[in-house]
């Protein structure tokens, strides 16, 4: 499991899939979820494959998320707000 | 109907500055003092680049991790705050033309500028590296790594690292120091590459401060304990759908770690999508293996009045970056027809000092065969999942080149537009063809540079910028 090395910084809660995760005010949504465990963000368009954050810079959209009903966010380029609503992006739904 | 934009009425700048890591920083400083109007634009919301990522934020325990050389880019970024320049935040870049009209998205808007001068800063990425099972969730780079340490302080305890480069070695002794060692480094340079990059010892020399900290840095990882697999190859990374163990062949046997967390590096290389758009001459690089932009001795492009500082411009590391961005903005002054400060001389000696060590670092972590040569089977385009084996099947059917590989095959037109394999891609149409990748050459890279939301264009230029209908 990933561990963080410091408890400082305000505390942020927001829902991936419906499951409540603990964020530090400033940080990005995919740093949150992967320090909460969930590697997996996305499902690739082409064979449904599960997918995770890879660079954590902005430039793989590996770890393309909805948020709040906005689907084709980058996780790793957006801070964490309290409140939001953010799920995993299935293959399905970006097909178009 | 070709658009006429009323360029009058957009907010106009003397240099307009992309990125905000050690290059960009320094050329806007430096730019600014000189008296010219400078706008700095940049993606992250506070200054610093990847490898200052966070500079501002972290306090004295995150800065005792990450070690001196990340604490000096603080007075970087205090010195772009303090500045004339403005900086701009959270500023996407999704287009400039040829009359130097720059498109960006910010704050959920899209707004244009125009620049007299355009500096190309936006540094350099992380090479591709293609192999078996590199797409599984949990298996990230180790930049990646090093950014999550940087901005959140998270850590993963079983963290395998598989590569090569001065980077896996920092980042391996950043989380030492942060009391999580890597589980273990599978390194990848072959045994023969030491004797090969001994030859550049002598001409290496001057950047001797740089040999020491890489072999403390190797000390530090051995009295840490951590196990370090050399001469690694075969590697494979395991799982349904997750990462799960990675295996590979070290020392004439096949070896199996069990993790749920792996990064990958094999090197950094220049962040070209910005000088491709605006159809800058490009070389092959062979010592660097990758493609760099063509610069005169002042770092100035093929096309007049855009500057490539830092990375983007061919691999320094970042205080060359910093010492690059300030040159590019004495040239950008003495252009402007300002005085030339008499340090340029002295900072001319201290950047070819800095690149001593260069080409033995290039020699003995040169990517590895595995990677620049993936297996048939091994998906290299991970957004629209095309296999080595497809990319050289097209080849063989009379697909001469990226572009064609692209228009055949869907290879670099997902999301990433090519950053994710684009330099791979042309690796293995230049073997496929027995060729160098400079004839092969590399995708055109078309505007929008990032997808955009529609919300973002509905709301194009509203603020300052009423655009005429293109129809």
């Amino acid at each position: 499991m990933p561990q963080r090395i410091d408890g400082s910084g305000e505390t942020v809660r927001f829902t991936f899939e419906g499951r409540e995760i603990a964020a530090r005010a400033g940080e990005t949504i995919a740093a949150a979820l992967i320090a909460a465990g969930e590697t997996t963000t996305r499902e690739s368009v082409v064979s449904g494959a599960p997918r995770g954050p890879f660079c954590m810079m902005g430039v793989c959209f590996e770890c393309l998320v909805e948020i709040d009903g906005v689907p084709n966010r980058q996780a790793c380029m957006i801070a964490v707000e309290p409140g939001i609503a953010v799920s995993l992006q299935k293959a399905d739904e970006v097909a178009a | 109907m070709k658009t006429e934009p009323k360029t009058a009425t957009l907010p106009a700048y003397d240099v307009v500055v992309i990125g905000a890591g050690p290059a960009g920083m320094a050329c806007a400083t430096e730019a600014s003092r000189a008296g010219l109007s400078t706008l700095v634009l940049d993606e992250q919301p506070r200054p610093g680049g990847q490898i200052y990522r966070d500079i501002e934020a972290s306090d004295s325990g995150r800065r005792g991790i990450l070690g001196k050389d990340y604490e000096a880019g603080a007075h970087l970024a205090s010195g772009l705050r303090a500045s004339t320049a403005e900086y701009l935040p959270g500023a996407v870049v999704w287009n400039i033309d040829s009359e130097k009209q720059i498109d960006f998205s910010a704050g959920g808007g899209s707004r244009s500028v125009k620049a007299a001068t355009i500096v190309v800063a936006t540094g350099a990425i992380e090479r591709p590296t293609p192999m078996p099972g590199w797409t599984l969730p949990g298996v990230t780079t180790v930049g990646a790594v090093q950014i999550l340490l940087k901005t959140s302080g998270v850590v993963m305890e079983d963290l395998v690292m598989v590569g090569s480069g001065p980077l896996l070695w920092l980042a391996a002794t950043q989380l030492i120091a942060a009391r999580t060692p890597p589980k273990a480094i599978v390194e990848t340079v072959p045994a023969a590459r030491y004797r090969e990059a001994a030859k550049h010892l002598g001409k290496a020399l001057p950047g001797w401060r740089y040999l020491a900290k890489g072999f403390a840095m190797m000390r530090e990882v051995k009295r840490a304990g951590v196990p370090v697999h050399r001469d690694a190859e075969e590697i494979v990374i395991e799982g349904e759908t997750a990462a799960s163990a990675v295996s590979f062949v070290s020392g004439g046997k096949r070896q199996r770690i069990e993790t749920a967390h792996v990064a990958l590096h094999q090197g950094v290389v220049p962040n070209q999508q910005i000088t491709r758009l605006m159809n800058c001459r490009h070389r092959f690089d062979k010592s660097q293996r990758a493609f760099l932009p063509v610069l005169d001795e002042h770092f100035e492009t093929s096309v007049d009045n855009v500057f490539v500082a830092g990375d983007g411009a061919g691999i320094g590391g970042a205080k060359s970056a910093a010492m690059r961005g300030r040159l590019v903005a004495m040239r950008v002054a003495e252009k402007a027809g300002r005085p030339v400060s008499g340090e340029r001389e002295t900072l001319k000696a201290a950047l070819r000092k800095d690149a001593a060590v260069r080409p033995l670092l290039e020699t003995l972590y040169a990517p590895s065969e595995d990677t620049l040569s993936p297996a048939d089977s091994t998906l290299v385009c991970r957004c629209e999942e095309i296999t080595a084996g497809q990319i050289r099947e097209a080849v063989a059917l009379g697909a001469p080149g990226p572009n064609q590989v692209k228009s055949f095959l869907r290879a670099g037109m997902g999301p990433c537009q090519g950053r994710m394999c684009g330099l791979a891609v042309s690796e293995i149409i230049a073997a496929a063809k027995g060729e160098e990748p400079s004839s092969v050459d590399y995708y055109r890279i078309r505007p929008p540079l990032k997808p955009l939301l529609l919300s973002e264009l509905a709301d194009f230029g509203a603020e300052e910028a009423p655009r005429q209908a293109a129809e």
